[in-house]
């Protein structure tokens, strides 16, 4: 018989967390991060201009990799100066404010992957996100959203697309689960992305071949998925090489399309064939290749893979450290932070916030616009699950993740818009007919569970069409313009023409709503300490800061208007009493007036109610009396104890906070506390009447015990609160008088 | 304001003449000589390769859609022979595509070094 763990194990074992992977570190296996054993010396020798050694191989045995790099790949200019830094000195220069990004990029033109490798391996986590903030081509920040889903519905996908636009995403990720559905998907999204925003970059995700001919018919506007390895025979196991990799960056070009590349540390050892090398040391080749083949930019950090490289020790740094090594080549940096790295929601945000705050090119290269079960590149570490959060991250740290709040009614309208757009485009084009009955689905779906009419024959068929009648953006717009969707019409010809122009082909180009380009080369990013580098502005920081939860005092003090009526009237100046089963239920200065609501969600009439109704119970007679010259809880109720025939009261704070007070203790005392107001239910002021009832007899009632919750009671009322008091506040006088009131009807 | 490969200016390509069907495949793409430009421009922003790029791609530019998928696809491994690849490397050089032609001839070498020859 296995014993089994303690509670305390058991408990433990059984959180999120513990789902996830976690490998013993294995070099032979390329299951180590940093430095492997058999990761390479740094070296370089160069000859009459030719490389004869790099990273420990001579020139006669060289893989692909090494005969690009060394051939292609390094400015020679530089190399002595920088092979012969110390490490550790020029890591620091990546980390010193005083150092420019330019002196620093400069160096790494001049390193061997194995150099800048060793360099990086020796910054922390606090020192890579001064770096990203240091280095990164472009000033501003930016993000990618996937938009994708599990039938390839073209009206879902262009309305997602345009929901992804409205939250702020510049670029836009689609891919397919059925190959063949590919030009019908990008050319749904290209529509919904021009409904949502001028300027936003569309890309579709499919293999190399097919995604260069969709964009050579200007069906999308970017490419990011071609893919690069770190060793030869994974490479050459992904069907390509240096040479054909580089001959495709120029076809993109060739085109005018922006295009980065792909690789991820982890990837070599998940495919079997890391040749004993550290995740970091492969990833420094594929990034030196990167440059070499004069691509403008990566996105890496672990990507497919990341959560091989979140597996072992210091593996989420690695993949950080991936990010700032592209930065370093001058490239664009699109930061990973996409395949869902842990089961764990404390982990992947751990994952991706020293990113997050040290701000990228793209924070993601791909944060799920939609849910988890819709995403066909699989979950993102970031889905439309966690929009608000990340929205709410912006906010908290006042920096700029790309991301942008969207109101409810903007949404719906840009939904509808983007539905029309498509639908009238495929009828034109002889693509598809659809049904009402699936439009008003996709309008209002959280997902494409939702659009049960989508019928999955349709976007396949489209497609076919799409493929055999050649249709061209060209075609699109002029389908979107006759339809009189012509500022979208405008919109994606506008991107036409952005690759006429090739400015957008620069390292780390996006396009700003007016369709100005920010890039490396217009918007080069100038960090240089506190002080210096990308700032919000003021318009941009109101976009972070008004986030559409936020609640001012006169938005709560509208809400509580609509629960102040006339049950709660003013009889006359309040008196002592001396009934002995007299029990005074003091409330405080703006109960009635302003604030009719208590946090529980009871109406203060209703609360009363039960106060008066527990009172009862016990043969007391309980009286009503504003207190309004305090709105301490302590003070309210010993007031109210002093004008009671009995000695007990009842203070009551309009936000629903209750006490049960007697006229010898000091106002701090009290005999009974409920102070979790919006845990309270009627049950609990029922029984708070009844036990200052028992009070006033002179028994000994059983306190109430305050209810438990593991909630944060405090994050969800507290802001609140501070609003309710503010109201108080203003309604206290000093020196003024209670007054008696009646409960003109009752609530129950 | 800049020229298309057509050599239509890029202010001509509008909505208008969308609708009067005068817009050609020719009129929405890249003029080599842009792409020249933008090989300046990456130069003067520290990056040669991204230069070297738009370079090769100034020549591919003209270059038919099908051609360039066709050779892009002789370039991957095991695909072609050294005569296939010397052959698309004396057409390229015809085509004035000299730089590209290099390259494919430096893939044939390379090829030929690490077994990856059809």
């Amino acid at each position: 018989m296995t014993e089994q763990p303690i509670g305390r194990f058991r408990f433990m074992d059984a959180q999120r967390v513990n789902l996830d992977g976690f490998a013993v570190e294995n070099p032979d296996l390329g299951l180590i991060a940093f430095n492997s054993p058999a990761d390479p010396t740094p070296s370089l020798v160069v000859r009459e201009g030719v490389v004869q050694e790099m990273d420990g191989r001579e020139r006669k045995e060289f893989d692909l990799l090494d005969s690009f790099i060394a051939d292609h790949g390094l400015d020679l200019g530089v190399a002595s100066e920088a092979m012969s830094l110390d490490e550790v000195a020029y890591a620091r220069m990546v980390v010193d404010p005083g150092v420019s990004r330019g002196e620093v990029v400069r160096l790494a033109s001049g390193m061997t992957p194995a150099k800048l490798a060793r360099c990086l391996a020796h910054l922390r986590p606090a020192e890579l996100t001064l770096a990203l903030t240091k280095c990164r081509a472009r000033r501003t920040p930016s993000n990618q959203a996937h938009v994708t889903n599990r039938s390839d519905d073209p009206l879902l996908l262009a309305a997602d697309a345009a929901t992804a636009a409205a939250f702020g995403f510049r670029e836009i990720e689609t891919t397919v689960p059925v190959l063949g559905d590919a030009p019908s998907n990008a050319i749904a999204v290209s529509i919904g992305a021009a409904v949502g925003s001028p300027g936003i970059l569309v890309q579709c995700s499919v293999e190399e071949a097919l995604e260069l001919q969709m964009g050579m018919r200007g069906l999308v506007s970017y490419a990011e998925t071609v893919s690069l390895y770190g060793t030869e025979q994974i490479f050459i196991d992904g069907d390509d090489t240096p040479w054909s990799k580089a001959f495709l960056t120029s076809a993109y070009a060739s085109r005018g399309i922006k295009m980065r590349v792909t690789s991820g540390g982890g990837a070599e050892a998940l495919m079997g064939s890391a040749e004993g090398r550290s995740m970091f040391y492969l990833e420094a080749r594929c990034v030196a290749l990167a440059r070499a083949i004069g691509a403008q930019g990566v996105q890496n950090g672990g990507i497919d893979s990341a959560s091989v490289a979140g597996s072992v020790p210091g593996g989420v740094r690695s993949m950080m450290a991936e990010n700032l090594m592209v930065m370093l080549r001058n490239l664009e940096s699109c930061t990973g932070n996409d395949a869902l790295m842990s089961e764990s929601d404390v982990r992947r945000t751990s994952r991706t916030h020293p990113i997050f705050i040290g701000g990228t090119d793209f924070i993601c290269s791909g944060f799920g616009s939609v849910q988890r079960y819709d995403n066909m590149f699989g979950p993102s570490q970031w889905n439309a699950e966690d929009i608000d959060d990340y929205l709410a991250m912006q906010r908290d740290w006042g920096v700029d993740g790309g991301l942008r709040t969207a109101q409810e009614r903007d949404v719906a309208a840009l939904r509808e818009r983007a539905v029309a757009a498509v639908r009238a485009v495929y009828e034109a084009l002889g693509l598809a007919d659809f049904e009402d009955a699936w439009a008003t689905q996709a309008i209002d779906a959280a997902g494409s569970k939702d659009v049960p009419n989508s019928d999955l024959m349709t976007p396949l068929n489209a497609s076919r069409i799409i493929q055999d009648t050649r249709i061209t953006m060209v075609d699109v717009i002029g389908a979107l313009d006759e339809a009189g969707f012509e500022v979208e019409a405008q919109r994606l010809l506008d991107m036409l023409h952005a690759r006429v122009s090739g400015d957008y082909l620069q390292t780390s180009a996006i396009f700003t709503e007016d369709l100005q380009v920010l890039s490396l080369v217009t918007d080069p990013n100038d960090y240089a300490g506190p002080g210096t580098g990308y700032m919000p502005t003021p318009e941009r920081q109101r976009e972070i800061d008004d986030i559409r939860q936020q609640k001012s005092v006169a938005d709560l003090r509208r809400e509580q208007s609509t629960y102040v009526d006339d049950g709660l009237v003013v009889i006359g100046s309040a008196a002592a009493g001396s009934d002995p089963r007299d029990v005074v239920i003091g409330v405080s200065p703006a109960t009635g007036i302003a604030i009719g609501r208590t946090l529980c969600g009871l109406t203060v009439v209703e609360a009363l109610d039960e106060l008066l109704a527990g009172l009862e119970e016990e043969g007391c007679a309980g009286r009503i009396v504003r207190i309004n010259d305090t709105i301490d809880l302590g003070l309210i109720g010993l007031t109210a104890a002093r004008m009671s025939g009995s000695g007990i009261g009842i203070g009551l704070q309009a936000k629903g906070t209750a006490l049960i007070h007697r006229r010898d203790l000091t106002p701090l005392a009290n005999l009974e506390l409920y102070s979790v107001a919006p845990s309270l239910t009627r049950a609990s002021y029922r029984q708070l009447g009844i036990n200052a009832g028992r009070h006033a007899k002179g028994a000994t009632p059983e306190p109430e015990r305050n209810p438990y919750s593991d909630e944060a009671i405090e994050a969800r009322y507290h802001t609140t609160v501070v609003s309710l008091v503010a109201i108080e506040r203003q309604l206290c006088r000093p020196g003024a008088a209670p007054e008696e009131l009646g409960l003109s009807r009752s609530a129950t | 304001m800049t020229s298309a490969a057509s050599g239509k200016d890029s202010t001509a390509v509008t909505l208008d003449a969308v609708r009067r069907g005068e817009v050609s495949a020719d009129d929405v793409r890249i003029h080599p000589q842009t792409l020249l430009h933008q090989a300046r421009v990456a130069e003067a922003h520290a990056n040669p390769q991204l230069a070297a790029n738009f370079r090769r791609a100034a020549e591919l530019a003209l270059i038919p859609d099908e051609q360039v998928m066709a050779i892009y696809e002789a370039l991957r491994p095991g695909r072609s022979t050294a005569a296939d690849l010397a052959a698309i490397a004396t057409d390229l050089d015809q085509r004035g595509a000299v730089i590209n032609a290099a390259l494919v001839r430096e893939a044939a070498d390379a090829y030929r070094a690490r077994g990856l020859l059809r």
